[in-house]
């Protein structure tokens, strides 16, 4: 096999649709006799729900039909737990799942109280106003310490008290490792992490042909595999009848993977019911209540260390809000418990986490997934222990790094694919050696940063490492399939957001197949193009669904030869596949198009061996047996205005080791963004609650993304560890630029004002300005 | 007639429509859904994204902050205008998919009309401008850097038609 295309930054195919304005989102899907769907939703964050009347909602001109909790009947039932927790032993878990419309109680801000359906969206969100609520207001459970008190108001009446979870895990003997100490480093970290944000809302199209008895629904989701699962069964329909299309997806992240959003159950029974193509796409002013946040921890962590600056043992206390429901179940907070043992050898963790219900929306991954909050903590740690140990920040984290003969290195606790968490490849100490030879670390702080410090200009560098646990199982599948008119049709189960998968994954079958990627044809997330799958989530896109095409073209690779051997009564040693023909090498006349075998491989007339498989097709799976483990070292250089707090990033350096690489211009493209993202979660992006559960900036000119001006121009380079998981390689990126942004900053920006010297340690995410103010002026001198 | 409908006549990348709309039908809407326009994007309906950016005359609007009844007898242009009739990119089109400017590509038609309009009064714009320029459209994948050296390499590739 030829890699011509593997690892080049092809340019991608999908770009031409989405440049030129034909690319199909959710909005576009337009259906003769559709209909329109608003969501009246709860205006107060905890309440008995008393009385709704809809009377009068459904006397308004134009509205078709308006329904309650009790109008469901029996199609009313709290969702599926989405992901069970890790087999754990000693956790707690108490499962408490969204419902498809409130009942009895609201527990959010945001969550549906009743559905309106009409002749147009407009008409629909009228007639939201017609309808009369009677709520008996509840005290609201907004803050994490509080809601585990005993004089807490409860998120669910029948539990005994707001802890959603409490896990427990270690290795080693903290306690023995914090005795041997040279000193030991306490501190209270907390962090934040907002919304993603996409640019594209949710929404859902479903459209139910009475007569042909079969259930169409656009959703704009991560995984349509099991959103057709769980509906066909919510509906009592068989699998085959429900056919679930993530069309082109404006963008994921994370919260579109959650599942079943109460307006993903609404729609596809509503269209059964009237027997009319029903839409609804969430407007922005919802987006900021309906769809899942991830919020924040507060950290009690502490890390010993022996004089020369090697971690003898960290243990970490946290409380993790989950929101009103965990329907998630503990993949954020396991990640935050996992991540912080980051890149290093940490002989010794004792990590307990609460999880925690709150009357706030609810917390499911968002890009890190939990990673950030531990990375974090870790990194801020090291930074302390480094002052008081009086040894260099990237010496100390040199110091730790597990060497490269380590591997595959066994973390012993259990990761959120219920696999031990393993390193399955690495070698550190090369991208941190890079990172900081490529931000000129030595040089900024012997030379540069005086000089910045004479010329009054606060200036400061930070540097922070981070390992990203990517391509988790359980399996994703590819079935490839030559055409007769030569060109590969791929179908993959996993949905797509913007990742590339319609280049990377042609990138892959090109080679082997010896065609351009320009004639492959990927299809994403349609449930009748491919059965099985699980989804785009954990940066395991390219990882699973990417060997999963790699298995599939190189067995169509093996069947073309062997038609080829048949039809030309030759060894398959001698045939050479290449520009879209098997020949006989050496005799360029001889050959016969890819298009012609796929032909053959369908006869019409005449008979087949025993065993024959019809087509030139095939469908393989792939399934890792663990996580593949990425790594890499983020740097900045930043220069802050100590009166105002505006900073301004004057060198951002990442350095990353995802394995192989399919494409380094998406791999590129992945960083970026994810970078972006960290940058607005450390400065700008808080969820501003107020204590009864309100959140006060739910709108874009409130709650603040980085724009062009915001997001520097960043210097990436490379390392390649491949990983031993799969045949390609392939480690996980897309989450990667996001999670060590914040530790980064917060050491940058400390070193900038020099707080250290005043007493001031930054020890929370986000850092905005105004927080910077604060923090400065509360505890400055 | 409803007193509420309203007859307009506009022009859309060139093409004469008449409709009949209610007066507070966004333009958005009704460039998608009742023109079948949906290249216009909307994503945010209170003017802060840029998603749904179009040219009125000649000039970047928001969509979402129009009424359609606003737009009669103007001249629009949208996403679907911006390639030629047989289907060559534009160079602001090109150079997007030549730097890998964007990845869902939902914000992207807002970012081509914005800045084909920028690019047309500032052939020779530097970084710093661009970003500025750039800065009232979000996109959450791209982190901008592909975007900007993109708008770079358009500008380029303006200059050099023009010339």
């Amino acid at each position: 096999m030829s890699t011509r295309f593997f690892g080049a930054p092809v340019k991608r195919n999908e770009d031409r649709k989405l440049l030129t304005g034909q690319a199909l989102f959710i909005d576009d899907v337009e259906l003769p006799g559709m209909l329109h769907v608003a969501f009246l939703r709860s205006q107060v964050a905890h309440a008995r729900l008393k009385h709704i009347d809809v009377s009068r909602a459904r006397k308004r001109p134009g509205v078709v039909a308006v329904y309650v909790a009790e109008d469901y009947g029996d199609y009313w039932q709290p969702c599926p737990l989405l992901v069970q927790p890790p087999p754990i032993p000693g956790s707690t878990f108490n499962p408490r799942t969204q419902v498809p419309l409130a009942r009895d109680k609201v527990r959010y801000v945001g969550e549906p109280l009743a559905v309106v359906v009409a002749e147009s969206r407009y008409l629909a969100e009228d007639a939201l106003d017609d309808i009369d609520v009677e709520l008996e207001s509840l005290s609201a459970v907004v803050d994490i310490e509080r809601a585990l008190k005993s004089s807490s108001a409860r998120v669910h009446d029948d539990l005994g008290s707001n802890i959603a979870a409490h896990v427990h895990q270690m290795k080693g003997d903290y306690r023995k490792a914090a005795a041997n100490a040279q000193i030991i480093v306490k501190r209270r970290f907390r962090y934040e992490h907002g919304i993603s944000s996409p640019i594209e809302t949710r929404g859902v199209v479903a459209h139910w042909n009475a007569r042909g008895q079969q259930m169409t629904i656009w959703d704009t989701t991560q995984a349509p595999v099991f959103i057709r699962n769980g509906l066909a069964a919510m509906l009592g329909l068989g699998e085959r009848q429900v056919r679930v299309i993530a069309p082109f997806v404006g963008g994921g992240f994370g919260p579109k993977i959650m599942m079943f959003y109460p307006e993903e159950v609404a729609l596809p029974w509503i269209s059964m019911r009237l027997n009319r193509p029903v839409k609804w796409i969430e407007d922005r002013l919802e987006h900021f209540v309906a769809t899942t946040h991830e919020r924040g921890q507060i950290h009690d962590a502490e890390i010993a260390l022996a004089a020369d600056g090697r971690i003898l043992g960290v243990k970490d206390v946290f409380l993790h809000d989950t929101g009103a429901y965990n329907t998630y179940g503990l993949t954020v907070p396991i990640n935050s418990q996992c991540t912080m043992l980051g890149p290093y050898v940490i002989p010794a963790y004792d990590s307990t986490f609460t999880a925690v219900f709150t009357n706030l929306p609810i917390v499911t991954p968002y890009r890190g997934a939990g990673r950030q909050h531990g990375v974090f903590v870790i990194e801020r740690l090291l930074d302390l222990a480094a002052r008081e140990l009086d040894i260099d920040r990237a010496e100390i984290r040199r110091r730790n790094l597990i060497p490269p003969d380590a591997f595959p290195y066994n973390n012993e606790i259990i990761f959120q694919d219920f696999a031990p968490l393993s390193y399955d490849s690495g070698n550190y100490e090369p991208v941190l050696a890079k990172a900081l030879d490529a931000i000129g670390y030595q040089r900024f702080l012997k030379e540069e940063q005086p000089k910045f410090r004479e010329e009054g200009r606060c200036v400061g560098i930070g540097i922070a490492c981070y390992v990203e646990g990517t391509g988790i199982g359980p399996y994703e599948g590819a079935k490839v399939q030559v055409q007769a008119n030569g060109k590969v049709n791929v179908a993959t189960g996993i949905g797509t957001q913007g990742q590339g998968h319609f280049t990377s994954f042609a990138q892959i079958v090109a080679d082997q197949l010896g065609i351009d990627p320009s004639d492959v044809d990927i299809v994403t997330g349609d449930t009748d193009q491919f059965y099985w799958g699980a989804g785009t989530f954990a940066s395991r896109g390219a990882v699973v669904a990417g060997n999963a095409v790699n298995e599939a073209s190189a067995a169509v690779r093996r069947k073309a030869l062997k038609l080829a051997s048949d039809a030309f009564e030759c060894a398959e040693e001698d045939l050479v596949l290449a520009d879209g023909k098997v020949s006989i090498a050496g005799i360029p006349g001889k050959f016969i198009r890819l298009g012609e075998l796929a032909q053959r491989a369908n006869p019409m007339r005449g008979a087949v061996r025993p065993g024959t498989e019809p087509g030139l097709e095939s469908t393989q799976y792939f399934g890792p047996p663990s996580g593949a483990t990425a790594n890499g070292v983020h740097a900045a250089i930043v220069e802050i205005d100590p009166l105002t707090f505006e900073l301004k990033v004057l060198r951002y350096v990442v350095v990353h080791d995802c394995g192989t690489v399919i494409n380094p211009m998406i791999l590129e493209g992945q960083i970026h963004g994810g970078v972006a993202q960290g940058i607005g979660n450390a400065f700008f992006e808080k969820l501003a609650f107020d204590d009864q559960g309100q959140l006060l900036n739910a709108s874009l000119a409130d709650y603040l993304l980085p724009t062009a001006l915001d997001v520097p121009r960043m210097e990436l380079d490379h390392t390649v560890t491949p990983s031993p998981l799969n045949p390609l390689g392939i480690k996980g990126a897309g989450e990667a630029g996001a999670i060590p942004v914040g530790a980064v900053f917060a050491q940058a920006i400390e070193d900038a004002l020099q707080l250290t010297s005043r007493k001031i340690e930054l020890l929370e995410i986000p850092l905005s300005p105004s927080r910077l103010f604060e923090l400065t002026r509360q505890e400055g001198t | 007639m409803q007193p509420d409908q309203h007859e307009i006549e506009l022009t859309v990348n060139g093409t004469r429509y008449r409709r009949t709309v209610e007066s507070r039908m966004l333009l958005s809407d009704f460039l998608r859904h009742e023109l079948g326009l949906a290249g216009t994007h909307v994503g945010c309906e209170h003017g802060v994204c840029g998603a749904c950016t179009i040219l009125l005359e000649s000039d970047p609007v928001r969509s979402c902050l129009m009424l359609a009844v606003q737009a009669n007898g103007r001249a629009l242009a949208t996403v679907e205008g911006l390639a030629s009739a047989d289907g060559e990119l534009h160079p602001v089109q090109q150079a997007m998919h030549a730097h890998h400017g964007l990845q869902c590509g939902y914000c992207t038609p807002g970012i081509l009309m914005t800045m084909t309009a920028y690019l047309t009064e500032h052939p020779s714009p530097s970084e710093d401008e661009v970003r500025e320029a750039l800065s009232g459209n979000l996109c959450r994948c791209t982190g901008y850097q592909n975007i900007v050296d993109a708008m770079m390499d358009a500008a380029a590739r303006m200059r050099e038609e023009a010339s």
